[in-house]
C-alpha cells in the first residue's frame, strides 16, 4: 500500500529544548494513525510541522510523494488541541470564511456546508453566534470545519478532549465513516483507549523520541508473553495446583463468571504450544474458560516506557 | 493575495459590526461638538465677568482718575474712608480686591510700597497690567517733573510693522506661520490619534483571536505574516472609514450647530483672533496667496507616505505586543516603547519644530524612524528640502521592513504560546526559534 504521508528524520529544537528527534513515520493511504505518546512527548509539534504551522530543523515531510509545499494546505484538515473559534461572529458566515481560506469558491462551501448542516441536523444555527451556542455545539461546528474542503489528510489534535461523551461518539463514528471513503487520518492522543478502539497503525513518541510503530495488531504480536487466562473446575484441586506450579508460571487472575471455578494467568515456555496446555488441562478438569491474553495498548505504553527510563 | 483580501475583508467588517465601534463612530462627533461649543460659551462667560476694584489712595496723585473703567473691570475710589473701613468693606462686599496707594509723592517708594489687598490670589495677567498702568502713570509723572513735554513724546513715538518677503520677493503674511504651524500640527497629532487608538484595535484582535483559540485553526491555512498583515490593512481601513465619518459628520454638526446657536466659535481661538487683529484686506490677500503658495501636493504626498509608513510602523509593534501575552492586562509593560517616541515626537514638534523649523533637535528627530512620521510632517510646511525628506523616508522604510520582520518573528511564535507571561528576554529567544 502507498503511503501517503511520510516523515524522514524530523527534527525540531526550542533553543535548548529538544522537541523533536529524528522522527520517521510512515502513513499509510486510508488507514488510521495514531501518534501516542505523554504530555510534552513531542507530538503537538509534529503535527504542527505538518501543518506547515512550525518549520523542522531537519528532515523533510513527503506527502504523497511530493515535498510539503504550501498548496498542500488545502489537502490537509486539522482539528487541532487548542481550538475555538471567532465568538461574535455568525456560525455560516465563519465556517465560509476558514472554509475560503483553504481554497474552497464560496459557492461550492456554502453548498458542502449546507449538506453538513442537514446532515448533524443543526440547520437553524446559520445565524447564530458562536457565543449563543453551548460548548458542544460549538464543537460541531469545529468539527465541519475540519472536514470541509474534503482533506486527503485529516489531523486531529487530541480530539476527544474537550468533547462530551456523545460528541465523541459522533466523532468517532464520523471518523472511521471519513476512512472508508477515502481519507488518511493522522491523530495523537495520550488516551489509550481511543487507540485500541480505533487505530490501524500506531507511533509511540517518549521525551521526543520515536519508540516503537507499526501496524497495531503486529506491535500487539510482539508484545503478547504467551499467556492464557485460564477457569476451570479441577477434579481434584490439590493435586492439579501442585502440577501446574511444576510446569507453568501461575499468577491469580479475575474475571466475572457464573462457574465456581478456578480463576489462573498461566504463562507456557516457548516449547509449548496452547494446544499442550489445553489438553493438560482437560485432563485434569473441566474447562469453562479459555483466553489468550492480549496486552494492551495501555500495557504496550507502559512497558516501553520504563524500559526506555 | 486571495487569502490576504479575504482576512483584510473579514477584520474591516468585525471592526465596522462591533457596536462600540458603530456607537464610537457617530458619538465621538458629537461629543467633540459639544465639548467645542461649551469651551466656547465657557470662555464667553470668563470675559463678560467684570471685576471690581477699590482704589484706595493716600498720595495726592490722583491714582484713581488714571484707572479707566471697562467692560472687564470697575474702579471704584474708596480713599475717603480709613483703611481699615474700606479694606471691611470691600471684604463684604467680595470684590475683586483693593488697591492701596500710601502717601508719598517720591516715585521710587510708591514703585515700592503700592499694594493690591485681595482675598483670593490674583491671576498673573491682571497683576502685570494693573502693574504696566500704574508703572505708565508713574513714569509719566516722572518726565513732566523733569520738564519733559508728554506730547512730544508720543508723536515721537513709531509703531513697527515688519513687512515680510521672500527671497523670490513674494511678499508673504506673517500669519502664513501660523497657517503652517496649523498645517503640521494638525497631520502630526492626526497620526499619533490614529496610531494610538488603531494600533490598539490591532493589538486587541491578536488577543481576542489567542484568547478565542481559533489562532491554529487560522495559520493552518494561512502564514503568520499574511494574517498580521491582513489585520493591520483590514483594522487600517475601518479606521479610515471611522475617521472619514467623523470629518464628514462632525463638520456638519459643527455648522448645524453654530448656526442655529450663533456661536462665533473663530472668536475663542487666540491664533483665529490674532488673525482679525491684524486682518486688513492686505494681510487676508497675500494669507490666501500664502496658502496656495503652500507646497500642497508636497504636503500632501509627503503626509500620505508618513502617515501609512508611521502607522505600519507603530501597528506592527502592537500586533507583536498583541501575540506576546495572553489577556489585554498583561500589555501594560510593552506600552511605554511605544507611547514615549510618540509622545516625544509631539513634544518635540510643538516645542523644538515650532520654535526652529531647521533647528538641529527638529532635524534629527525628522530622521530617527520612530519620531519621523510626526516630527517630518511638523516640518514639511516650513519648507524641507526633497533630499532631506527621501532620506528621512528611506530611513522609515527600511525600519519598517525590519520592524515587520522582527514583529511577525514574535507574532510567529507568540500566538501559540499560552500561559507564558513574556520578559523581553523571552522574546528574543523567540527571535532565534
Amino acid at each position: 500500500m502507498q503511503n501517503l504521508l511520510v516523515a524522514e528524520n524530523v527534527s525540531k529544537k526550542y533553543g535548548d529544548f529538544t522537541a523533536l528527534n529524528q522522527l520517521s513515520i510512515e502513513v499509510p493511504q486510508q488507514s488510521i494513525f495514531g501518534i501516542l505518546g505523554p504530555n510534552g512527548a513531542g507530538k503537538t509539534t509534529f503535527i504542527r510541522i505538518v501543518n506547515q504551522i512550525t518549520m523542522p530543523d531537519q528532515g523533510e515531510i513527503l506527502l504523497d510523494g511530493e515535498p510539503l509545499k504550501p498548496e498542500h494546505i488545502q489537502y490537509i484538515g486539522y482539528l487541532p488541541e487548542e481550538r475555538g473559534l471567532y465568538k461574535s461572529m455568525k456560525v455560516g458566515e465563519q465556517v465560509l470564511y476558514l472554509a475560503q481560506l483553504k481554497g474552497l469558491s464560496k459557492k461550492e462551501a456554502t453548498v458542502r456546508l449546507k449538506y453538513w448542516f442537514e446532515r448533524l441536523e443543526i440547520g437553524d444555527w446559520w445565524n447564530k453566534k458562536i457565543q449563543e451556542l453551548s460548548k458542544g455545539m460549538a464543537q460541531k461546528i469545529q468539527f465541519i470545519v475540519t472536514v470541509l474542503h474534503q482533506p486527503k489528510l485529516l489531523i486531529f489534535d487530541e480530539p476527544f478532549s474537550g468533547f462530551d461523551p456523545v460528541n465523541a461518539n459522533l466523532i468517532r463514528d464520523e471518523i472511521l465513516k471519513l476512512r472508508d471513503d477515502g481519507a488518511t487520518i493522522l491523530f495523537s492522543t495520550h488516551r489509550m483507549e481511543s487507540v485500541e478502539e480505533l487505530c490501524d497503525y500506531m507511533a509511540l513518541i517518549h521525551k521526543s523520541n520515536k519508540l516503537l510503530d507499526g501496524k497495531v495488531s503486529y506491535i500487539k504480536k510482539q508484545f503478547k508473553s504467551n499467556t492464557y487466562q485460564v477457569g476451570i473446575e479441577p477434579t481434584q484441586e490439590e493435586q492439579f495446583k501442585q502440577l501446574l506450579q511444576e510446569k507453568f508460571e501461575v499468577t491469580p487472575t479475575f474475571f466475572h463468571s457464573i462457574h465456581q471455578d478456578l480463576q489462573l494467568n498461566i504463562k507456557i515456555p516457548e516449547k509449548y504450544s496452547q494446544n499442550n496446555l489445553l489438553s493438560f488441562l482437560m485432563n485434569h478438569g473441566k474447562i469453562n474458560h479459555f483466553v489468550e491474553v492480549i496486552p494492551s495498548v495501555n500495557d504496550i505504553f507502559i512497558k516501553t516506557i520504563k524500559s526506555h527510563a | 493575495m486571495r487569502n490576504l483580501k479575504l482576512i483584510i475583508v473579514r477584520e474591516y467588517l468585525a471592526r465596522v459590526r462591533n457596536k462600540t465601534f458603530m456607537i464610537m463612530t457617530f458619538l465621538s462627533p458629537i461629543i467633540m461638538v459639544g465639548m467645542v461649543i461649551l469651551i466656547a460659551y465657557l470662555s464667553s462667560l470668563n470675559s463678560d465677568e467684570n471685576k471690581i476694584i477699590a482704589v484706595y489712595d493716600e498720595s495726592d496723585n490722583a491714582f484713581f482718575n488714571e484707572f479707566k473703567s471697562d467692560e472687564n473691570i470697575s474702579y471704584l475710589d474708596y480713599s475717603d474712608m480709613s483703611l481699615e473701613a474700606a479694606i471691611d468693606s470691600v471684604a463684604k462686599k467680595e470684590y475683586y480686591g483693593l488697591l492701596f496707594f500710601p502717601n508719598s509723592t517720591d516715585n521710587q517708594y510708591l514703585a515700592k510700597h503700592t499694594e493690591f489687598f485681595a482675598n483670593k490670589a490674583p491671576g498673573i495677567s491682571f497683576l502685570s497690567d494693573i502693574e504696566s498702568k500704574i508703572s505708565t502713570v508713574l513714569t509719566e509723572k516722572e518726565l513732566q517733573r523733569r520738564g519733559v513735554n508728554l506730547n512730544e513724546i508720543n508723536q515721537a513715538k513709531t509703531k513697527v510693522n515688519l513687512q515680510i518677503e521672500n527671497f523670490s520677493g513674494e511678499e508673504t503674511s506673517k500669519l502664513s506661520n501660523y497657517v503652517k504651524m496649523f498645517f503640521g500640527g494638525a497631520a502630526g497629532y492626526l497620526l499619533m490619534m490614529f496610531i494610538i487608538i488603531y494600533g490598539n484595535m490591532v493589538m486587541r484582535s491578536v488577543i481576542e483571536e489567542k484568547t478565542n483559540r481559533i489562532i491554529e485553526i487560522i495559520i493552518s491555512s494561512v502564514k503568520p505574516m499574511q494574517l498580521m498583515v491582513g489585520k493591520i490593512l483590514g483594522t487600517s481601513l475601518a479606521g479610515i472609514t471611522q475617521f472619514a465619518i467623523w470629518i464628514v459628520f462632525g463638520s456638519i454638526l459643527l455648522f448645524v450647530v453654530t448656526s442655529i446657536f450663533g456661536i462665533d466659535i473663530s472668536n475663542s481661538s487666540p491664533v483665529a483672533s490674532t488673525a482679525l487683529d491684524m486682518g486688513t484686506q492686505d494681510e487676508i490677500g497675500k494669507l490666501i496667496i500664502d496658502i496656495v503658495h503652500l507646497p500642497l501636493g508636497k504636503i500632501v504626498f509627503c503626509f500620505l507616505i508618513y502617515f501609512i509608513g508611521g502607522y505600519f510602523l507603530y501597528s506592527s509593534l502592537y500586533a507583536a505586543i498583541g501575540a506576546a501575552v495572553d489577556s489585554e492586562t498583561d500589555t501594560q509593560q510593552f506600552m511605554l516603547p511605544i507611547i514615549l517616541p510618540l509622545m516625544l515626537g509631539i513634544y518635540v514638534g510643538f516645542f523644538s519644530v515650532i520654535d526652529n523649523p531647521h533647528g538641529t533637535i527638529s532635524t534629527i528627530f525628522s530622521y530617527i524612524p520612530l519620531t519621523s512620521p510626526v516630527v517630518m510632517l511638523m516640518r514639511i510646511p516650513f519648507g524641507v528640502a526633497w533630499w532631506e525628506i527621501v532620506l528621512s523616508m528611506a530611513i522609515l522604510i527600511c525600519t519598517i521592513f525590519l520592524l515587520i520582520w522582527v514583529a511577525a518573528k514574535i507574532y510567529r511564535v507568540g500566538i501559540l504560546m499560552y500561559g507564558k507571561k513574556p520578559s523581553y528576554k523571552e522574546l528574543y529567544k523567540w527571535l532565534r526559534y
